[in-house]
C-alpha cells in the first residue's frame, strides 16, 4: 500500500504480463470495478451500504470529484450509466443493446458523418478512432 | 474489542474458514485479520477499523478521495485474495462495516441460506479477467512508404488515410477477435459477466479496450482458457488479449442479499 497512486500517475501505466496476477500488482481498475462494482451487497450497521442508488450516488460523487484523474485510471462508467448521466449509452460490447433500432441509426449516421468527413478530408480531433468507435462528444459539430 | 473500532467485513466462507498463519496478510489501515464463526456454519473475514474513519459522516470523504479509496481497496482485495487461495470465498462489496463482532455473526446467521447457495454454486470455480484491446498504431507497417513524387500535401492526405483506414481494420479485427473470444471463453464457462471496457491511461500501453467480460471457470479449465484465448489474437496485428486472474468470483457473488 505503500505505492501510492500519485507516485506513480506521472511514469507510463505498468505494463502486466499477458496474464497478471491477481495478486497486490493486479491493476487497480480491475480491482475498483469488482470491490466497488461486484462482490456481494449486504446492509451492514453503517448506512454507507453503497446499495442500489446509494453506490451509484456514490460513485458518481467520488468520480466525478476528480473526473480527470479517475479518467486517467480508466475510469468512466458513471458516463455510460443511463441513471447517472444523460451522455450515456449502451456499451458497444454489450451482448444486447436495450434499443437496437436507435443505436443502429445512431450508428448509421455516425458512419455516415464519418465517410462525409474522410471525403472532405476534414481535420477532426481523432477522427480515426471517431470513424471506428464513435463518441458523443466527437460528433457534436457534424450532428449541428 | 473496545468502544472505539468497529468490524470490517471482507468475504464470507465456509465453517471452518482458516488464515494462513504461514503468510499474514494486513486488512484495511493494517488491521490484523480475524475470523468471526456464526451459528450455522459459516465464517467471515473480518478486522477492526477505527469507529471515527468509519462511521457514516466520515467514510463517503475517503471514498471520494481516490488515493484513500486505492488503499481500501487494495487491503480489501489482498484479503480475499488470500482467503480465497484457500477455500471459495464470497467477497463483500467494499466498505461493509458491522459495529461489532456479534452482529457479523448475526448478519451470517441471517444470511445462512443465501450464502451457502452461492458457495455452492462457486465452489470449485475461479473467475478470470478477459480484455480485448485494439492498437492501430502497433499495426502500422514500421516504415511508412512514401509516395514517390506526391506533394507534401498529397503525401500527407494518403498517410492519413492509411492510417484510417488501418484504424477501421484494426478495430474491426479486435470487434471480430472479441467475439470470437466470448464463444471460446463461454464454451469453458459456467457463467460469463460483462464489465464496461475502461478507458484512459490504464489501457492506453495496449491501446483502447473494446471488450471487458469476466469468466466463471471451473478450476480445472484454467489452464486451457488461458491456451486457447491466448492463441486467439497472437497473429493479429494491433489485436491483443489479456486474461487476469484467477479472481475470486466477485463478478458472479454479486446481487443484493434479502
Amino acid at each position: 500500500m505503500s505505492d501510492s497512486l500519485a507516485g506513480r500517475m506521472p511514469g507510463p501505466p505498468r505494463t502486466a504480463p499477458s496474464y497478471a496476477g491477481q495478486g497486490s500488482s493486479a491493476n487497480l481498475a480491475d480491482i475498483l470495478e469488482r470491490v466497488l462494482d461486484k462482490g456481494i451487497v449486504i446492509a451492514g450497521d453503517i448506512q454507507i451500504n453503497l446499495l442500489d442508488i446509494e453506490l451509484l450516488t456514490i460513485k458518481l460523487r467520488l468520480l466525478v470529484a476528480s473526473v480527470d484523474k479517475a479518467k486517467e485510471m480508466g475510469i468512466d462508467w458513471w458516463e455510460h450509466d443511463p441513471s447517472l448521466s444523460s451522455r450515456a449509452q449502451p456499451s458497444a460490447t454489450a451482448p444486447a443493446a436495450p434499443d437496437p433500432a436507435l443505436s443502429e441509426e445512431n450508428e448509421r449516421l455516425r458512419a455516415e458523418i464519418a465517410r462525409l468527413r474522410a471525403a472532405a478530408e476534414l481535420p477532426a480531433g481523432q477522427e480515426a478512432d471517431a470513424a471506428a468507435r464513435p463518441e458523443p462528444a466527437e460528433q457534436e459539430t457534424g450532428r449541428e | 474489542m473496545s468502544e472505539a473500532e468497529m468490524e470490517y467485513v471482507y468475504a464470507v466462507g465456509p465453517g471452518g474458514l482458516a488464515l494462513d498463519r504461514t503468510a499474514p496478510v494486513a486488512g484495511v489501515d493494517g488491521g490484523t485479520v480475524r475470523t468471526v464463526g456464526g451459528a450455522r456454519g459459516l465464517t467471515a473475514l473480518v478486522s477492526a477499523v477505527p469507529a471515527d474513519r468509519f462511521a457514516e459522516e466520515h467514510l463517503a470523504p475517503q471514498l471520494e478521495d481516490l488515493e484513500r479509496l486505492e488503499a481500501i481497496a487494495r487491503a480489501h482485495h489482498a484479503v480475499v485474495d488470500a482467503a480465497f487461495a484457500t477455500a471459495t470465498v464470497l467477497p463483500m462489496r467494499l466498505a461493509t462495516v458491522y459495529r461489532d463482532q456479534t452482529r457479523v455473526a448475526a448478519m451470517l446467521d441471517e444470511q445462512h441460506a443465501y450464502f451457502e447457495e452461492l458457495l455452492r454454486t462457486l465452489d470449485g470455480h475461479v473467475e478470470l479477467g478477459l480484455k480485448v484491446y485494439a492498437e492501430p498504431r502497433a499495426a502500422a507497417p514500421a516504415e511508412e512508404p512514401e509516395p514517390a513524387g506526391a506533394s507534401p500535401g498529397r503525401a500527407y492526405l494518403q498517410r492519413r488515410r492509411a492510417e484510417r483506414r488501418r484504424a477501421q481494420d484494426t478495430y474491426g479485427a479486435a470487434r471480430d477477435t472479441a467475439e470470437q473470444a466470448a464463444q471460446v471463453a463461454s464454451a469453458l464457462a459456467s457463467a460469463r459477466a460483462v464489465h464496461r471496457p475502461q478507458q484512459g491511461e490504464w489501457s492506453a500501453g495496449r491501446g483502447e479496450n473494446v471488450a471487458n467480460e469476466a469468466y466463471l471457470v471451473p478450476r480445472q479449465h484454467v489452464d486451457r482458457f488461458r491456451t486457447e484465448l491466448g492463441a486467439l489474437a497472437s497473429d493479429l496485428p494491433g489485436v491483443t488479449i489479456e486474461v487476469t486472474g484467477p479472481w475470486a468470483p466477485y463478478s458472479f457473488a454479486g446481487g443484493v442479499a434479502s
